[in-house]
């Protein structure tokens, strides 16, 4: 088994999902044959290559040249960070289940 | 049966200038076939009658005024339900979002609305847009108005069947590893998938923030061309939004295909492949051939290793986009005795199966201890698979392939085992990782009598010359 039945309780507890022992044993299962799957990534010597987290540099954006190639220009991606008004509020506090403006209420977090 | 489109958006606009109709009366044209056919096809999850209404309203107004109409006006659309929509509600087809309603409108539908469009409602899908055949909708699944036993395809499968059976002109859809062009090729509708970047995701509810985007569906390429013209273009709300001009790609697509050097990669017609998918889209190559298209073999060495990168990071980025739902702010809350336990039985309650095993699948490789062996590895070999795409860009102006292995299955046929509805995800999440811009164009009927998609690739912005090659596939198969 690539993965325990404590891994997968470990998984769940940091993603906050309580799992049925039912639901434990069908992931364990599924997931471990995803994972057996995964493994084929470690055909690949990745030894010389930079991760790619974002297809275009957050700094660039491409232009497709006339040969139809792509060109990456430098652009100003950052915005002002300028005030603007915004008043939905009271839009977003209704859709909590329990609010009292302006605060969003949750059972008691610190014992005192 | 399957396709009776009536209305395109060019018919729309001049029978709205001839006052031969008008948009109120389009729009009762359309609810009359969605309420005549919804129940069977379960496509819409939530009508907007109100709202489209006032916005058809607003369009006969303009034409009794004489006024310029926008590109779009009277235009019915459907919007998948992962698309935040101002005061109409949207559940990213989950228990955990039921009931929310969104106090603003995401830039691409702001965008339509200015345009002129009618939102007649939302669309199923699978949960936050995860999945293959729409199965995984907490609302239930869509069937296939080409085949009423088999999936749409997923996971905009909502907005693919509401276009293919007209409850819809154009509907607009999310593609993360293909989610716009699998349900397009199963249904037989164009479907078109922008480069990463092209439309702003401000109000896109988060799947997998590097791999979303926003995408039109359509009965024929001029009109998602339309769609497109609307909906690209930077957006200061979405810092990956690019600033590059829009084309008017309705006037783009018509130019002709001759002299387009049309790469076929091997990986792609290899074992797997359902043999009358594979002939009819050698046939759509031969088409493109005789309009004067180079064929050129390509090999694209890294194909094979694109499912496995794409459900790490898809996954992992999941988990951590879908972390905010914790009944504190908005949809569901269960109650809990403490903090921890209200978010645990909400999100146990909330979330349907495959959601919960994406989210867990993306915790485990972001955990301690495992996030070199499975996220840092997977992110290194999407590096690879973006060379594999620009190297073919150095040799070829556009990639075609099938857009799936097989046409649509049946019902039930794949749910019960996640890696295999994964796999058939294995010609699109290529292009996903890219972030270059694809289509799926229909490319004829098996023997059987269903939809196949041929996929068109082309360089990052290459929107142009994606739906200029699907153009002429259409126009030469009709």
């Amino acid at each position: 088994m690539k993965i325990t039945r404590e891994e997968v309780l470990r998984v769940a507890e940091l993603a906050h999902l309580g799992l049925s022992p039912d639901e434990v044993e069908i992931y364990q299962k599924q997931l471990d044959a995803i994972l057996s799957y995964v493994d084929k990534l470690n055909e690949i010597d990745v030894s010389a290559v930079e991760p790619m987290a974002q297809i275009l540099h957050p700094f660039s954006v491409g232009v497709i040249t006339a040969t139809g190639g792509i060109e990456r220009k430098p652009f100003d991606a950052l915005r002002e960070d300028a005030l603007q008004p915004c008043q939905i509020a009271d839009d977003v506090l209704a859709q909590s289940a329990d609010s009292a403006k302006p605060f969003f209420r949750v059972p008691k977090v610190i014992d005192r | 049966m399957s396709r009776s489109a009536s209305w395109t958006v060019a018919s729309i606009r001049a029978a709205l200038l001839a006052k031969k109709i008008s948009a109120r009366e389009l729009a009762d044209e359309y609810y009359a076939r969605i309420d005549r056919r919804n129940s069977e096809l379960n496509a819409y999850l939530t009508l907007s009658r109100d709202r489209a209404y006032a916005q058809a309203d607003r369009v006969d107004a303009a034409v009794s005024c004489g006024d310029n109409l926008p590109p779009l006006a009277g235009v019915p659309i459907a919007i998948k339900d992962v698309i935040s929509t101002r005061g109409i509600r949207t559940t990213c087809a989950s228990k955990i979002l039921e009931t929310y309603v969104p106090p603003y409108d995401a830039t691409a539908v702001g965008r339509l609305d200015a345009a002129g469009a009618v939102f007649l409602g939302k669309t199923n899908c699978d949960e936050f847009a995860m999945g293959g055949s729409n199965e995984n909708s907490a609302y239930g699944p869509v069937r296939n108005p080409a085949a009423p036993d088999r999936v749409p395809g997923g996971s905009s499968g909502g907005s693919a069947a509401a276009v293919t059976a007209d409850l819809a002109v154009v509907a607009l859809g999310t593609d993360t590893g293909g989610s716009i062009r699998q349900p397009g090729s199963f249904c037989g509708v164009p479907g078109l998938m922008p480069t990463y970047g092209r439309v702003s995701r401000y109000g896109l509810v988060a799947f997998a923030s590097s791999l979303d985007k926003i995408g039109p569906f359509a009965n024929n390429v001029p009109d998602a061309a339309a769609v497109l013209s609307v909906i690209a273009g930077h957006d200061p709300c979405d810092s990956t939004s690019a600033a590059l001009p829009v084309a008017n790609y309705p006037a783009e697509i018509e130019q002709s295909v001759t002299g387009l050097r049309i790469g076929v990669p091997e990986e792609y017609f290899a074992d797997g492949l359902d043999p009358e998918v594979k002939q009819r889209v050698e046939a759509g190559i031969a088409l493109l051939e005789k309009l004067g298209c180079r064929r050129v073999p390509l090999k694209m060495p890294h194909t094979g290793y694109a499912i496995a990168a794409y459900y790490i990071i898809a996954t992992a980025e999941a988990s951590s986009n879908l972390a905010r739902y914790d009944g504190v702010r908005y949809g569901l809350r269960v109650p809990g005795s403490t903090l921890t336990e209200m978010y645990r039985q909400t999100r146990d309650r909330g979330f349907g199966p495959e959601v919960k095993r994406r989210i867990m699948l993306g915790t485990y490789a972001l955990s301690a201890g495992y996030y070199d062996a499975y996220y840092l590895r997977a992110q290194k070999v999407r590096a690879l698979i973006a060379r594999d795409f620009s190297d073919a860009f150095q040799k070829v102006d556009a990639i075609v392939t099938p857009t799936a292995p097989t046409p649509a299955f049946r019902l039930g046929e794949k749910s019960a085992d996640p890696l295999q509805m994964y796999l058939a995800d294995i010609y699109t999440v290529t292009g996903s990782l890219a972030g270059v811009p694809g289509i799926s164009v229909p490319c004829g009927k098996t023997s059987a009598g269903l939809p196949v998609g041929m996929q068109i690739f082309g360089p990052h912005f290459g929107e142009s010359r994606v739906l200029q090659v699907a153009r002429a596939v259409e126009h030469g198969l009709h």
